[in-house]
């Protein structure tokens, strides 16, 4: 194993009038909806854990997964090799479980969703109705510990495809949940992984049969709302041979003093000729300016390319979160499969984050491509870390990394750690970094041109981004966009 | 159009206009010629107000505003282009874009009603077409792996959409070959009008038998200390600029 190219770096490049009279970012989405709800008092132990499957009435098989992985989770280090500081969690002080109360019985259409919700998801820009919705964009929402509600239910079953809550899939599907749950992130993968498995309330699933291209993009938004809970969703998504699914991921958070915890996992698999891609705006609540507050993120997504010819395409766009530990990957096991990594990562005021991917080739012909776009503003750190690893049998494999920072300011630093490991001689594996920051030559360009100053930084770091903004589905490359000069406000100064 | 007087100006901490002035009438074209270091660029980093250079002492009038006190977006605005010796390159953002952000931002500062991008793509390619370059200029990223000819021909289509009242040329024809030179001089010359003057700095009398000037000037060590007709421009070339240390 090796670790190349570490790069710290700081500068004092860019000093600047206009934005230092200006209010820090504002997190637009950072309102507490006034609902009333059911909560499990903090702490956990196996108790808790049968009270979360009891709530959920789940099936005997799921519980014993759960208590599994509590005891696998047990017997682990909190793991301590990220590029991150994070401050002692206290797994005892957060609740596993918080629902909204109407919605104990289980909405059977939007019309029985509590409205006060539905609003919520307006307000996100996310409204649930079917008929508002122009785009065509089926949407799972998941408020705190479960699903509110999914839109294009009936649509989406003409063709055969499975888009439902969790909690549901568990109850009308057990078989293919049973079949696939764990078998691309095994509950023992890690540290957080083990403890979504123990504790999971709810999140996504997605099956496409065979030879069907899903007809509208898939969505899951989450939120998390209740104070002191932890958010454990888990999705799972199925594309058997030859289907097509493209899926999309959000998520935002009040504005707490308190920091909460979200450890998602996402299983992805990709039979022969199947292709997922899975975007994700991840826009959780990020702190103040002084570092105070914001969710803890902690997430396992990985993909298994089980298949001849599939393909799983992780796109990420990061702006939120105290503190981001992920690293969406891909096990290239069919031959001539392929993954691809498109992120843009950026980091403001103390925010960290840690994150990038690992691709696994296991089979021949294999190809993976790596785009990462870390920004670093104000005191905040950001780090790339990236595996590549070709095993002895995959003849032929290649990849492309591509690694790029920008600095905006002079406290914040990029990191890098990409690591290769080859078993095969005929892999080829190519990395290409650059650290840079935005030039004064740059600005004054843009200055010259009539551009003022903030639009100027949030031109150039849009261009900087472009690469990963064009794998973006259209409505989320523009939100995309609108996330990234919002996170830009008052960045210099 | 625009009055200078008596400008002192530093870079760093080094004085390098010391006490120049200049008088340029509506459709006027000034050519600013001078040896190496003696303050041809700083007049033009003075003008659109560049944060690099300090002015300490004089005025500049701009068509009564006092030009000194805008910044360099408001200077834009008011019309004031400076058309770089070294265009700077952004990557990922197209030229298109990029120039519409600009004149949109342009004309939000004078009150006008932002184009939208259909007018917009009309409007480009009129005036790409009218000023011999190729459209795929609009698509690439700006000045992103550029020849040295084709950034000085982005420049001066730029002007050409941004239309500004004040067009001062760095150095423009530096590392042009003469195909460029001619591109680039024929669009100035269409932008030429009686509301719109330039400032042309040049190193070389080249570029003036392409754009014929009204006034030349020499400027050496920060001040102007001959002005003339274009013929001056003739006698510079011939004699080079040794004299003025005599």
């Amino acid at each position: 194993m090796s670790e190349i190219d570490n790069q710290t770096a700081s500068t004092a490049d860019v000093e600047n009038r206009a934005v230092k009279e200006r209010a820090n970012q504002a997190y637009k989405d950072g309102f507490v909806t006034d609902i009333e709800s059911e909560t499990l008092p903090p702490g956990l132990n196996e108790d808790v854990i049968r009270q979360i499957s009891a709530k959920k009435d789940e099936p005997e098989w799921l519980l014993e997964y759960r208590l599994n992985a509590f005891k696998q989770w047990q017997a682990m280090p909190n793991p301590d090799w990220a590029k991150l500081n994070v401050p002692a969690i206290d797994f005892q002080a957060i609740s596993y479980f918080s629902a909204p109360k109407s919605n104990k019985n289980a909405p059977k259409s939007l019309d029985e969703v509590d409205p006060k919700l539905l609003e919520t998801y307006d307000k996100l820009g996310v409204p649930l109705h079917e008929r508002e919705r122009l785009a065509g964009v089926a949407v799972d929402a998941v408020f705190d510990s479960v699903s509110v509600g999914t839109t294009f239910k009936a649509e989406l079953e003409k063709v055969g495809v499975i888009f439902s809550s969790f909690s549901e899939a568990v109850k009308d599907h057990p078989e293919l949940v049973k079949q696939h749950l764990g078998s691309v992130v095994p509950s023992r993968d890690n540290y957080f992984a083990a403890l979504n498995a123990a504790v999971f309330s709810d999140g996504s699933f997605v099956y496409i049969p065979k030879g069907v291209r899903c007809p509208m993009e898939l969505s899951t938004y989450f939120r998390i709302n209740a104070i002191n809970t932890g958010q454990f969703e888990r999705t799972l998504i199925v594309a058997e041979e030859g289907s097509y699914v493209s899926y999309l991921e959000g998520c935002t958070a009040p504005m707490r003093d308190e920091n909460q915890l979200h450890a998602a996992v996402v299983e992805l698999v990709a039979m022969k000729d199947a292709k997922i891609k899975y975007s994700t705006v991840q826009n959780w609540y990020p702190g103040d300016e002084n570092g105070k507050g914001g969710i803890y993120n902690f997430v396992t997504k990985r993909g298994l390319c089980q298949g001849d010819n599939s393909k799983i395409s992780w796109t990420q766009v990061e702006t939120g979160s105290a503190i981001t530990w992920k690293y969406p990957s891909c096990i290239l096991r069919g031959d001539h499969s392929s993954g691809e990594f498109y992120s843009v990562a950026l980091t403001n005021n103390y925010q960290q984050a840690d994150t990038g991917t690992k691709m696994i080739h296991l089979g021949k012909n294999t190809k993976s491509t790596i785009i990462s776009k870390g920004i670093s503003v104000g005191k905040s750190s950001n780090a790339y870390r990236g595996l590549v690893r070709v095993a002895k049998k995959a003849d032929h494999a290649r990849n492309f990394t591509q690694c790029d920072s920008l600095l905006i300011g002079k406290d914040c630093g990029a990191h890098t750690f990409p690591y290769t490991e080859s078993a095969n001689s005929t892999a080829k594996i190519e990395h290409e970094a650059t650290t840079s920051k935005i030039s004064e030559d740059q600005l004054n360009y843009c200055l010259q041109r009539g551009i003022g100053e903030e639009d100027a930084i949030s031109l150039i770091v849009d261009g900087f981004c472009k690469q990963v903004f064009k794998e973006l589905p259209m409505e989320f490359a523009v939100e995309a966009k609108a996330l990234l000069d919002i996170s830009l406000e008052g960045a210099i100064g | 159009m625009l009055n200078i007087k008596d400008i002192f100006a530093k870079a760093g901490d080094k004085d390098i206009l010391k006490g120049l002035n200049l008088e340029v009438k509506p459709g006027e074209v000034h050519a600013i010629m001078g040896p190496n270091g003696a303050g041809k660029s700083t007049l033009g980093n003075v003008l659109a107000g560049m944060p690099h250079v300090e002015v300490t002492a004089g005025s500049v009038d701009m068509q009564g505003k006092d030009l000194l006190a805008l910044e360099p977006e408001e200077r834009a605005a008011e019309g004031v282009f400076l058309a770089f010796q070294y265009p700077v390159e952004i990557p990922g953002v197209n030229n298109m874009y990029f120039l519409r952000t600009a004149l949109n931002a342009q004309r939000k500062y004078r009150g006008e009603e932002e184009m939208d991008s259909a007018s917009f793509l009309r409007m480009v390619k009129q005036k790409i077409k009218d000023m011999n370059m190729r459209d795929d200029l609009l698509k690439r990223p700006v000045n992103v792996g550029f020849s040295g000819g084709e950034k000085k021909r982005n420049e001066v289509f730029q002007m050409g959409v941004l239309e500004p009242k004040l067009a001062i040329l760095d150095e423009t024809d530096s590392g042009l070959d003469i195909d460029a030179l001619k591109i680039v001089a024929d669009g100035v010359n269409q932008l030429r009008s009686p509301d719109r003057s330039f400032v042309i700095i040049t190193h070389y009398q080249r570029l003036l038998d392409y754009i014929e000037p009204d006034f030349v000037h020499v400027l050496a060590d920060g001040k102007i200390v001959r002005s003339g007709d274009k013929n001056l421009a003739l006698e510079l070339e011939e004699q080079g600029y040794g004299w003025l240390n005599q």
